[in-house]
């Protein structure tokens, strides 16, 4: 039995623009501060035992699966039974937690694409699985159907809009068409959300008999949660309408990607400071970029063999 | 349990692990940046590129083949970049017909497909060999030098700490659950449930480990407490970044700086 890191959801590295990277990175690392603020005030000293050990235990439980069908299986991601019994700020750095060790030692998602990742799963995974709990558990008048509702709802949507973000960041770095990308992403995650669901609602009742005394994030929601449950409305809103459109026209996406290309054209001069650059002695093209394969080629073996060498020598 | 399977150390003696781990974590993420920026089908920068990982690789003695198997798990998300061969126009390369309908691969999407799996490739490599030659606590120091607050660094050390103690108890839950379920030696009917039991019992075990999770976490800061912590999260000073660390670095920089430089002037 192997930790087995396959998950769609986690991009590696060179899938993403470097734009989009950095990008996103931006955006995960201001969401990451203020949360890691809120949860400061919130929780003072006991954070740091409480952060670490939760995302521990998210990371062991996603080792957790149940056979479907066909060799595959269902497993945990863990954003929405975070948000449920922690509150949406500890549980996006709970997931913060998770997924950067993730990337960091087991190459699950890239590091550059880190923030993307983050940004997936910490940020609108989290803002997501908060909107929706909270709104079922609003209409449920604090009834305990709305805890497992809301939990299956917001375990399902988390995952599928999540995914559909990845499916457009892939598109906007010109990596996999929207209208290929969106369909296929957000269809698997239907499925994948399945599992997550049932998983999180089956947790919850466990925990809902063992300790109910731990699901008081609805009647008492912390400071500032309007703000996070609007912006789980908005993304989620946004995504769900923006996917489709996006797929069904990606004429709109070329357009953004045509935008890059000016941007790419108003850098040339810059770049091209040797126009119509031939290897040295040589004027065919395509001659010129095999006999640079070639040099590369043999420096790379004669690189590998020095130092090959080198550690021979050191080691007698 | 045997869970140190978990752990991408290898403790190993080689000029790659003796380096600091602040300058092998700058000099990673600024090779998975060079790799990164480096334009669509520039593929003699993307061989110079594999020279410096390659060599990299075997200077640290983890041998290329653990690092080149450990990289083929990243592999299957191409699958996600496989459409670009279809989707960006420009010379045919070759036609499936499918149905009704017929694809045209380009030279121009197979060139985009190929650079995207070979960045990544190469990206994956540098990770792993980061992880590997580095033990946490010294991958942790690193990250408190360029600045990730404090707070989270100190989160990620006690994530570290007890992970393994979690997933002990995971993989005991799993083996409890393998042996309360019998399996029939040549079995007729189907076995093991309907899946909805199925999912109900992962939750059940997945709640259990929370639960769990939750209780360690009150005995540790209790522990924490009586230790006189005072929710400030204190490390040791930093050690000096010396004169070899300080060389590599910037001779590291310079050089990928130099390849990210003729790969934009010549194949941008």
């Amino acid at each position: 039995m192997l930790y087995s890191p396959i998950q769609p959801m986690h991009i590696p590295d060179g899938f993403l623009s470097t734009l989009v990277s950095v990008v996103l990175w931006i955006i995960s690392a201001a969401a990451v501060a203020y949360a890691l603020r809120r949860v400061s005030r919130d929780l003072g000293e006991r954070q740091v035992p409480l952060m670490g050990v939760l995302a521990a235990a998210i990371f062991a439980g996603q080792m957790l699966n149940f056979s479907v069908a066909g060799g595959t299986s269902g497993h945990l991601l863990g954003a929405a039974i975070a948000t449920i019994l922690l509150g949406p700020w500890a549980a996006v750095i709970v997931m913060t937690t998770v997924v950067s060790v993730q990337a960091l030692i087991f190459q699950d998602g890239g590091l550059l694409a880190l923030g993307a990742n983050l940004f997936n799963m910490a940020v609108i995974g989290v803002t997501v699985s908060y909107f929706v709990y909270i709104s079922i558990q609003k209409l449920a008048r604090g009834k305990s159907w709305g805890i497992f509702v809301g939990g299956a709802l917001a375990a399902w949507l988390s995952i599928v809009i999540a995914s559909l973000a990845c499916a457009l960041e892939l598109a906007l770095s010109g990596t996999s068409p929207a209208n290929i990308a969106v369909p296929a992403m957000g269809g698997v995650h239907m499925l994948i959300g399945l599992g997550e669901a049932a998983i999180t609602v089956s947790a919850l009742a466990f925990l809902y008999a063992a300790r109910r005394d731990l699901f008081h994030i609805a009647e008492a929601p912390p400071k500032g949660s309007r703000s996070i449950w609007a912006g789980g409305l908005v993304i989620a809103a946004l995504l769900a309408v923006l996917s489709p459109l996006a797929s069904a026209h990606p004429d709109g996406l070329e357009w953004v990607a045509e935008q890059k290309g000016f941007l790419d054209a108003a850098r040339g001069p810059f770049y091209n400071i040797i126009p119509d650059y031939v290897f040295p002695g040589i004027s065919n093209e395509a001659f010129a970029t095999i006999v640079a394969g070639i040099v590369g080629v043999i420096i790379v073996f004669g690189v590998s063999l020095g130092v090959a060498y080198m550690r021979r020598t050191r080691k007698t | 349990m045997h869970i140190h399977f978990l752990d991408p150390y290898r403790p190993l003696v080689s000029p790659i692990h003796s380096l600091d781990s602040r300058a092998k974590f700058v000099l990673t993420i600024a090779f998975i940046l060079t790799v990164s920026l480096t334009p669509i089908a520039a593929w003699p920068v993307y061989i110079l590129l594999f020279a410096v990982i390659l060599s990299v690789e075997i200077l640290s003695g983890l041998g290329v083949w653990f690092v080149l198997k450990r990289a083929s798990l990243a592999l299957p998300f191409v699958l996600a970049a496989l459409p670009v061969l279809f989707t960006i126009h420009g010379q045919t390369l070759f036609t499936v017909p499918l149905g009704s309908r017929v694809f045209t691969a380009s030279v121009e999407g197979l060139e985009r497909f190929v650079s995207i799996a070979l960045k990544s490739w190469l990206s994956v490599q540098a990770a792993i060999v980061l992880s590997a030659c580095t033990p946490f606590p010294e991958l942790l120091q690193a990250m408190r030098a360029v600045g990730i607050p404090r707070l989270l660094v100190g989160m990620f050390g006690l994530m570290w700490r007890y992970l393994f103690v979690l997933v002990d108890e995971a993989l005991r839950m799993m083996t409890a659950r393998a042996a309360r379920s019998g399996v029939e030696e040549g079995a007729v009917r189907k076995v093991g449930g309907s899946l909805a039991w199925r999912a109900r019992v992962t939750g059940g075990m997945a709640g259990s480990l929370f639960l769990r999770g939750f209780e360690r976490s009150d005995r540790i800061y209790t522990a924490m407490l009586s230790r006189g912590y005072d929710g400030e999260v204190r490390s040791m000073l930093l050690p000096p970044f010396g004169s070899r660390n300080w060389f590599v670095l910037i001779y590291g920089l310079a050089f990928l700086g130099f390849l990210l430089l003729f790969g934009i002037l010549f194949f941008g």
